[in-house]
């Protein structure tokens, strides 16, 4: 998409001395060491709520309760699932490590904007998981210990039905991860908007930076509303303390619903729209095309930001609200499908007449538009308030959610990571282990949600340890999903281990994808050197789109170093 | 629960002999889900074959959309792979297939959204209604009474446990010691609300789901088509048994539902089936208020 001047390439060797390694890792401000301290995190937060999903399935997997000794703590497994892949997982990996990562490098800049601040977002992530995994053991209701009152934490079950130091727990911990991503908001938009290289304008910036600047604004203006209703719990759930959602005592329990959903809708979109940038670069790259419909593309992503602010009840269709309200829910939200739309037959576009190269990131691009299109329409059936009242709370809807973030959002983490692997550590990845990868997640995960449609259209609830016998069949194959989905974890990690042994017989030179690779994070060595762009690069003012001039200013690089 | 617990490794053998002893009862439909199903339960009111009627018609757009996007998706990779087409075109722009693709997905969705507010129109805009029952959720039962008729107290429906529930014919974790009992044929308005936390109040067969919230009384519908045993669960996390308080209703006969009422409703048929020494039965209440 954008040309680079060869004469402008930085010369960075001189700044490449590393400090040692506490200090480098711990007082860490440099981009690409936080964003990889948070691709680790994100690794470690989804074997813990893989873990907890894993140990649900084999629950389900036959009527009765097998595994769990409590109820309530098959609850608080349901919890922190939702709680830890949300939190510690998806927005750490997109955000704080894509984001981290390749934010700067792709806009022309050598660092974020506020280093020290990026260092805080990063470190108030392992506090906040740590308060959570405290709340597993401390207690929660009378039941036992840990909070099983869901992600949505609806009081009054967060209040008088959790009276317990667990729930307290979560409520630190979520603050300390909505501050840390507030820190990480505010950030990522300086950079965007302040620190482009020149010549950088923002209809020149590449997609996935569009994505995260978008994101980040979502992050901004939604995360005080989660900090506002937690704080409004945690009084309200002092003895004689405060009395916002007591219904006794004039409060409203609805209200919480609004104020959590105000936030949880945007955070949806907080999780897939990192995703979709991600996805655009590898479309276009393995394509050997500029992305199709570039500032099409752009506002579609800023479009579903806006929308997705003013649709939240759509997640409350049977609180009792006025019928009118729902009607209007109900269009807001059918709006959505328009710009989401746009987008999948963007990235249609941008294939067709390409040179379509079927490389492992690549298979994880398919992967997301073919999942995240069956995803996105059973949205357009929930969308439907009438047809919601019957799919309200049940299966389907979990089959929906994980349609768009368990093969939606890690898709786009999977494709992110295995399209940009080589370029972080300067290895390639074998193409078996992670193709084997891709394949058994691929049929894993659909194996699991797949079935849980019907299980949802036949009216199976959620949060449902035990269930009536005539559910039977389809949970059953639906856990025979999540052993080969842990096959697929297994083999993730022989494939990092392979990796990093065989590491100096792949090493990878700058822009080892080759012609389609066009964003500035292709001009630099692999792994970047400590620093980047000393010498700010100088991106061109033409029209660039075209693949001649790409191509030219590759030749011209080229001839330069 | 510790007792359920045991008990239930059991629970596969028992399905098909359930349904055979179902058929025992007075009332020879049972509606709940299905066994190995991946539809919706079977509609018992208006309301329900509307949503299943919008169900499909949303359902056979977004399958016409996801199959033309696989297609489309196939041809693409098949025509356009690296060793077939090893010179990738320019182009970026197209204004008129961009404007395509934006109208025609508004176009569908209108076509939705006209037969979506239909239904989200008569499902929550009441009727005139015959009569009302008043469905109080508690952690972890259900309450129900007869506003209009002042001498039906209000009784508990207690889950049935798994012996209870085989011995009677019933599933478990649908069954229940005490079922709501309505008329057929006759427009019923639901009273919810809830004493401590949130519940749902949902029957799959009646395109009825309404969230039990403490403080606020919510309503809706519905008008059963036939007589018969009809299952829901609850719907919104409530705590640990959650799982474990399951929904009623039987649908009798106007002349059977009068003579119920006029016997101070005790829910006869069930509870002389169940002679087991089960707790709520159709015991007034006094506890919980």
């Amino acid at each position: 998409m954008v040309a680079i001047h060869g004469e402008n390439i930085p010369v960075t060797h001189d700044h490449d001395e590393k400090p040692a390694f506490f200090e480098r890792w711990f007082y860490s401000t440099n981009h690409k060491d936080i964003g990889t301290l948070y691709l680790i995190f994100g690794i470690i937060s989804g074997l813990i709520g893989g873990f907890l999903s894993f140990m649900m399935r084999m629950e389900l997997a036959a009527p009765g309760i097998d595994i769990f000794t409590n109820e309530h703590t098959y609850l608080v497994f349901v919890t922190m699932h939702g709680l830890i892949m949300i939190f510690f997982m998806v927005m750490p990996a997109l955000i704080g490590g894509f984001g981290n990562w390749f934010i700067p490098i792709m806009i022309g800049a050598p660092d974020m904007a506020f280093p020290r601040m990026n260092n805080l977002s990063f470190w108030l992530l392992p506090v906040a998981l740590i308060c959570l995994m405290v709340s597993f053991f401390v207690p929660g209701a009378a039941s036992g210990n840990g909070f099983g009152g869901a992600w949505v934490m609806y009081p009054p079950l967060s209040t008088t039905g959790s009276p317990g130091p667990a729930f307290d727990f979560i409520i630190i911990g979520l603050l300390a991860a909505g501050f840390s991503s507030i820190f990480g908001a505010i950030n990522f938009i300086t950079t965007i908007l302040n620190m482009r290289a020149p010549g950088m304008t923002m209809h020149k910036m590449p997609l996935f930076a569009w994505s995260v600047l978008v994101t980040a604004f979502l992050l901004l203006l939604a995360l005080p509303v989660l900090a506002a209703a937690l704080f409004m719990l945690l009084t309200d759930r002092i003895e004689g303390g405060t009395a916002f959602f007591d219904p006794a005592r004039g409060g409203d329990p609805q209200m919480f619903q609004h104020l959590f959903w105000f936030f949880g809708h945007p955070e949806v979109y907080i999780m897939i729209l990192p995703a979709f940038g991600i996805i655009s670069h590898i479309i276009s790259t393995f394509s050997k095309k500029p992305i199709f419909g570039y500032l099409g593309m752009a506002y579609a992503m800023v479009a579903i930001g806006v929308v997705g602010f003013v649709v939240w009840a759509h997640h409350m269709y049977t609180i009792g609200m006025d019928v009118n309200v729902k009607a209007y829910f109900v269009l807001a939200t059918l709006v959505i499908a328009v710009p989401t739309g746009v987008k999948v037959f963007s990235w249609l576009a941008t294939m067709w007449g390409g040179s379509i190269r079927f490389t492992v990131p690549m298979m994880w691009a398919l992967g997301f538009i073919f999942l995240f299109v069956i995803g996105g329409v059973t949205g357009v059936v929930l969308a439907n308030a009438g047809v919601d009242t019957a799919l309200h709370d049940t299966y389907y809807v979990v089959a929906h959610f994980h349609y768009v973030l368990s093969m939606g959002a890690v898709f786009g983490i999977f494709a992110g990571w295995y399209y940009w692997f080589g370029k972080m550590f300067g290895f390639h990845y074998s193409g078996f282990w992670s193709r084997l990868h891709f394949w058994l997640f691929f049929v894993g995960v659909n194996v699991i949600f797949f079935p849980q449609h019907f299980l949802g259209l036949n009216a199976m609830p959620r949060r449902y340890i035990d269930y009536p016998v005539e559910f039977e069949f389809w949970n059953q194959i639906s856990s025979y999903g999540a052993w080969i989905t842990l096959a697929s974890v297994a083999v993730f990690f022989i494939m990092l281990l392979e990796a990093f042994f065989m590491r100096n017989k792949r090493r990878v030179g700058d822009n080892y994808w080759g012609e389609g690779a066009t964003t500035l994070e292709w001009t630099i060595s692999s792994p970047p050197p400590y620093h980047q762009f000393s010498i700010l690069p100088r991106i061109d003012h033409g029209d660039t789109d075209t693949h001649e001039e790409v191509d030219e200013a590759y030749a011209r690089k080229e001839g330069d170093v | 629960m510790r007792a359920i617990n045991a008990m239930l490794s059991t629970m596969g053998v028992g399905v098909l002999s359930l349904m055979a002893a179902g058929s025992a009862l007075a009332q020879d439909k049972q509606v709940g889900p299905e066994s190995g199903a991946w539809f919706f339960q079977e509609s018992a009111t208006p309301v329900m074959d509307d949503l299943i009627w919008v169900h499909n018609m949303v359902q056979i757009i977004i399958t016409a959309i996801v199959i033309f996007v696989m297609v489309l998706m196939a041809y693409i990779l098949i025509r356009f792979r690296e060793s077939k087409n090893p010179v990738p075109s320019k182009t970026s722009h197209n204004t008129l297939i961009e404007i395509i693709w934006t109208v025609v997905p508004v176009i569908l969705l209108v076509i939705i959204a006209i037969p979506s507010m239909n239904l989200l129109y008569k499902q929550d805009r009441l009727p005139e209604t015959e009569m009302t029952v008043k469905v109080v959720g508690n952690t972890w039962n259900w309450l129900y009474s007869y506003p209009d008729y002042e001498d039906v107290n209000e009784w508990v429906s207690n889950p049935l446990d798994e012996t209870q529930a085989t011995e009677v014919g019933q599933p478990y974790l649908l069954a229940t010691d005490a079922p709501l009992v309505v008329p057929v044929g006759t427009k019923v308005k639901v009273l919810v609300t809830s004493i401590n936390n949130m519940h749902s109040w949902a029957v799959p067969s009646f395109g009825v789901k309404m969230d039990a919230v403490p403080g606020i009384i919510n309503e809706t519908w519905f008008e059963v088509y036939e007589e018969g045993t009809y299952y829901g669960q609850c719907s919104e996390i409530c705590g640990i048994r959650h799982y474990y308080m399951p929904i009623e209703i039987k649908v009798v006969s106007k002349q059977e539902f009068a003579r119920f009422i006029a016997g101070g409703g005790q829910p006869v048929d069930k509870l002389a089936a169940l002679n087991t020494n089960t707790t709520g039965g159709a015991a007034v209440v006094a506890a919980n208020e």
